[in-house]
């Protein structure tokens, strides 16, 4: 009893949370759909459903996230084996910059994209500008480093002698990796490339920008329909859709999840040097190389062209507001906000993400107390799935009374941003808690430890490097937020992709330039989070 | 000593963190006057993410007024109707800016605004929304969305320009038109208005032979002007592009001519409203700001920071506007009434036209 009671009282906060910031402003908004002139109607939900563009709708979204997440395993996997189980120089370097596609803003990935394989970008002879080809790719850029990161962490803590010993008994290299390497990595894999697809679908930039109007997904459309045909209906059925798939997944994910006794001990072995035989790996890394590389360097060869010459005048140009006063405030001050905005971020998905770790990764005694760690588990990830449409309109339309008027406040950026963190935060920390053996726990009590105590001893000096490592991801996310934060943002503390999208928008070719410019910066301020993060050699990201 | 190294930046980016939270340091913002209503009475605008008002004149309006002026901004004209009409039982703010002619009729029907007759400047009225009889919606500046064309690029190919809507579906001007798409951007919207007033119940003919000769649609008018117009900053490779009628002033090349043009037999016209919002907390400031944005100072500031023109006709243009932004006498129209009743079915129909 007493346990449950320690497990309610640790879920309350984050679950109090939750419940204001992500389950009021949705249900809310669900029930614009649902009650229509004060009638409760689900005829009229239910009939969207049927309607022909919305089974296309549907349809396009699972086979594009389908395409993108296989992409991303596919170029993943040997990257991973090439990043985490070889040694060369500039290792780190190269992981933390293939990581900078996940946290960089749509808006910024679209341009570069579209500099790239636009008619008259140096890709423009393939075709792909518009095309469901490009869609995928733009999924994949921005997945592949989940994959690496998930995949690669497993790898690295598996037992290399099972292997070794195949290979001993005279196995080839593609025999021991699909006899002996691939079951063992398996469930990383699966749930990588579950997570992944939940990232996949729930897309919204990229399929926007990159489809040219042609492709719709479960979730542009429920942006379409809320912000341009006020269609609440139409948007709820959908959302209730895109709500039930996800649950679903996160159920399936959760079961392929578990993994033998994690207290078992891991051996990380010093990784042989990269050598010829590990071609196939290099040839995929470079791949992935080209895939992250190309439009990351479109958007840097962009930044750096003043009219027909070359220059740093975009640079130096961010200092002011632009050709005709376009930004209210100069770049660098959103520069500023945005690593401001990010501190906060950080410190509330932080806390919020350490209390659910800590639940979700103690040893469960009965099957009920297991089943409540199960579902505190999922309904944090839950915000990765709704619409950040909806979720901005659903802030407008419930959080706009005492004692709940949060509709002006400084903090709802922030807090939203802490909630889009949260699950990456969570799989960051969860995986190291787990880890733990809950008998020193036991040993540490019974020699008197408070549970305080016995939390600064036992768990902390493993905890501290993923807690560092979370604060970094954490930090990287909420300066390429996009979505809820161009819903709530102020208009006098522009964030960066912010001041981006306002660049691109307005004429002149200056402010593109310094568009451009400014998303390079923000990519290399992401880079050198990343960076420090990497020193740390956490190996989490996606351990979802 | 290995650890030191590990530690060593971390330590770094803490310190350098801790120092900056964005909570902690909003000191200078306007949230002060929130906090305590009494230090003076603040006005907040709704607005859309293109509005921008020069600090200086923010100050003026401040200034004259006693009022503190506080601005959200987010979201397009269509977004910003759709969040007024979900909020009007309890308004985001006293004052909306951006509100539409194509969105108007949405927002009046669904009684978003409060009565207030400002004092228009002469010849503006023409711009007031049919059927507004209470006037709550107060007409702050126009801009028309017309097809736009690269002249140096029909020069150097020889080829003349297109001059109309007709020309677009031509094979002399197979592949080379870009525009921003109706569902997805308000230029997009006006241009399928403009040649839905043209057709009338043909539009969807007109359409499917624009797709078939290789109309290219994006999400948006940056995607189409800056990545597919050969005179964006991406150097695209399509010479005609969907655009306003003020685009040519920011084309303007070393040599003060513009090397791009508007076709006027093209445009739709967009007015940009201003009104005040059922149940705002400070109506009186509310009105003072729609009178404000009709005063001499803002009108004339809007080009510059709007890219739009002044709803009053006596203001000074900028040099290259007067020039290069020519407006079209005799735009296409649709009823706003009709728009209201209509629009769902013609983007569906739209979207379904061009999604194939």
């Amino acid at each position: 009893m007493r346990r449950i009671l320690t497990l309610v009282g640790l879920a309350a906060v984050p679950l109090a949370v939750l419940g204001v910031f992500f389950v009021l402003p949705v249900s809310g908004m669900l029930s614009e759909g649902f009650w229509v002139d004060g009638h409760f109607d689900p005829g009229a939900v239910a009939e969207v459903l049927t309607r022909p563009r919305t089974l296309r709708v549907i349809w396009f979204t699972v086979w594009s996230a389908s395409a993108g997440t296989a992409v991303a395993v596919l170029l993943g996997v040997p990257a991973a084996h090439l990043l985490h189980r070889r040694r060369f120089p500039g290792r780190g370097v190269l992981r933390a910059v293939l990581l900078v596609p996940f946290v960089l803003p749509t808006v910024v990935v679209g341009v570069a994209f579209r500099e790239l394989i636009g008619e008259a970008g140096p890709l423009g002879f393939l075709g792909l500008d518009g095309s469901a080809a490009a869609i995928v790719a733009g999924l994949a850029f921005f997945n592949v480093a989940v994959v690496i990161r998930a995949v690669g962490a497993a790898w690295e803590s598996l037992d290399p002698r099972p292997a070794e010993a195949a290979a001993a008994l005279g196995a080839g290299p593609a025999y021991v990796f699909r006899t002996v390497t691939l079951p063992a990595l398996r469930p990383a894999i699966v749930s990588a490339a579950s997570v992944v697809f939940l990232f996949c679908a729930t897309a919204f930039g990229v399929v926007l920008t990159l489809g040219g109007l042609r492709y719709s997904s479960v979730e542009t459309e429920i942006y379409l329909l809320t912000t341009n045909l006020l269609d609440l209906q139409a948007a709820a059925a959908l959302s209730v859709v895109q709500l039930v798939a996800i649950t679903a997944l996160l159920f399936v994910t959760s079961r392929l999840r578990a993994v033998a006794d994690p207290s078992l001990a891991r051996t990380t072995a010093r990784p042989p040097r990269v050598s010829r035989r590990d071609w196939p790996s290099l040839l995929v890394t470079a791949l992935v190389g080209v895939l992250v590389g190309l439009p990351i360097a479109a958007l840097v060869v962009g930044s750096l062209q003043v009219g027909d010459g070359w220059g740093t005048g975009n640079y130096r140009a961010l200092t002011t507001v632009g050709s005709r006063d376009a930004l209210l405030v100069p770049v660098t001050d959103a520069l500023v906000t945005s690593l401001r905005t990010a501190v906060d971020a950080t410190w509330m998905s932080l806390s919020l993400g350490l209390a659910v770790a800590v639940i979700v990764t103690r040893r469960s005694h009965t099957r009920a107390e297991r089943r409540t760690r199960g579902l505190v588990d999922g309904l944090f990830m839950l915000p990765l799935g709704v619409s950040a449409v909806t979720l901005g309109f659903g802030f407008l339309i419930t959080l706009d009374r005492p004692p709940l008027d949060l509709r002006d406040s400084v903090l709802l950026v922030p807090i939203a941003q802490a909630l889009v963190a949260l699950p990456l935060v969570v799989r960051t920390l969860a995986p190291a808690l787990a880890g733990v053996d809950d008998r020193q726990r036991q040993a540490a009590a019974s020699l008197g430890a408070g549970p305080l105590r016995a939390f600064a001893t036992v768990d902390l000096p493993v905890l501290w490097k993923p807690l560092v490592a979370a604060a970094g991801f954490a930090f990287a996310v909420s300066l390429g937020e996009f979505g809820a934060t161009s819903f709530l943002a102020r208009d006098e503390h522009p964030t960066m992709p912010i001041v981006i999208f306002h660049l691109i928008g307005h004429p002149g070719a200056m402010n593109y330039g310094m568009a451009l410019a400014a998303s390079v910066v923000l990519a290399a301020t992401t880079a050198a989070v990343m960076l420090a993060v990497e020193r740390l050699r956490v190996p989490s990201l996606g351990a979802f | 000593m290995r650890s030191l190294r590990v530690f060593a930046p971390v330590l770094a980016i803490v310190l350098a963190a801790s120092a900056c939270s964005a909570i902690g340091g909003d000191d200078d913002g306007p949230g002060e006057g929130t906090a305590s209503g009494h230090v003076s009475k603040r006005v907040v605008l709704v607005t859309h993410e293109s509005f921008v008002l020069p600090e200086e004149l923010q100050k003026k309006f401040e200034k004259d007024t006693g009022y503190q002026l506080e601005t959200r901004a987010s979201g397009d004209a269509g977004a910003l109707t759709n969040k007024l009409v979900l909020t009007k039982d309890n308004p985001l703010g006293d004052v909306a800016f951006g509100v539409d002619n194509t969105f108007a009729s949405r927002a009046l029907d669904e009684g978003v605004f409060a009565p207030y007759a400002a004092k228009l400047p002469a010849g503006a009225d023409q711009l007031l929304v049919a059927g507004d009889d209470d006037q709550a919606l107060t007409p702050v500046d126009k801009a028309s969305v017309c097809v736009n064309v690269d002249d140096t690029w029909f020069a150097e190919h020889d080829v003349a320009p297109p001059t109309g809507l007709d020309d677009l579906v031509k094979p002399a001007y197979r592949d080379l038109f870009v525009a921003p798409g109706a569902a997805t951007s308000s230029p997009g919207m006006a241009f399928l208005l403009a040649t839905i007033a043209k057709y009338g119940d043909d539009w969807p003919d007109y359409w499917t032979k624009l797709m078939d000769n290789g109309t290219k649609l994006d999400a948006g008018w940056s995607d189409a002007y800056e990545v597919d117009f050969t005179q964006g900053g991406g150097k695209g490779d399509r010479p005609i592009v969907l655009s306003y009628d003020s685009s040519p002033a920011f084309t303007v090349g070393d040599d003060g001519t513009s090397t791009t043009s508007a076709l006027l037999d093209t445009c739709f016209r967009q007015v940009e409203y201003a009104g005040v919002l059922k149940g705002a907390d400070n109506p009186d400031g509310a009105r003072a700001l729609v009178d404000f944005l009709l005063s001499p100072e803002v009108q004339a500031a809007l080009p510059d920071s709007m890219y739009v023109f002044p709803v009053d006709p006596s203001v000074q243009l900028p040099a290259d506007w007067a020039s290069y932004a020519k407006q079209p006498t005799d735009p296409w129209q649709v009823d706003p009434a009709d728009i209201a009743a209509h629009r769902d079915d013609w983007l569906r129909e739209w979207s379904d036209l061009t999604s194939r």
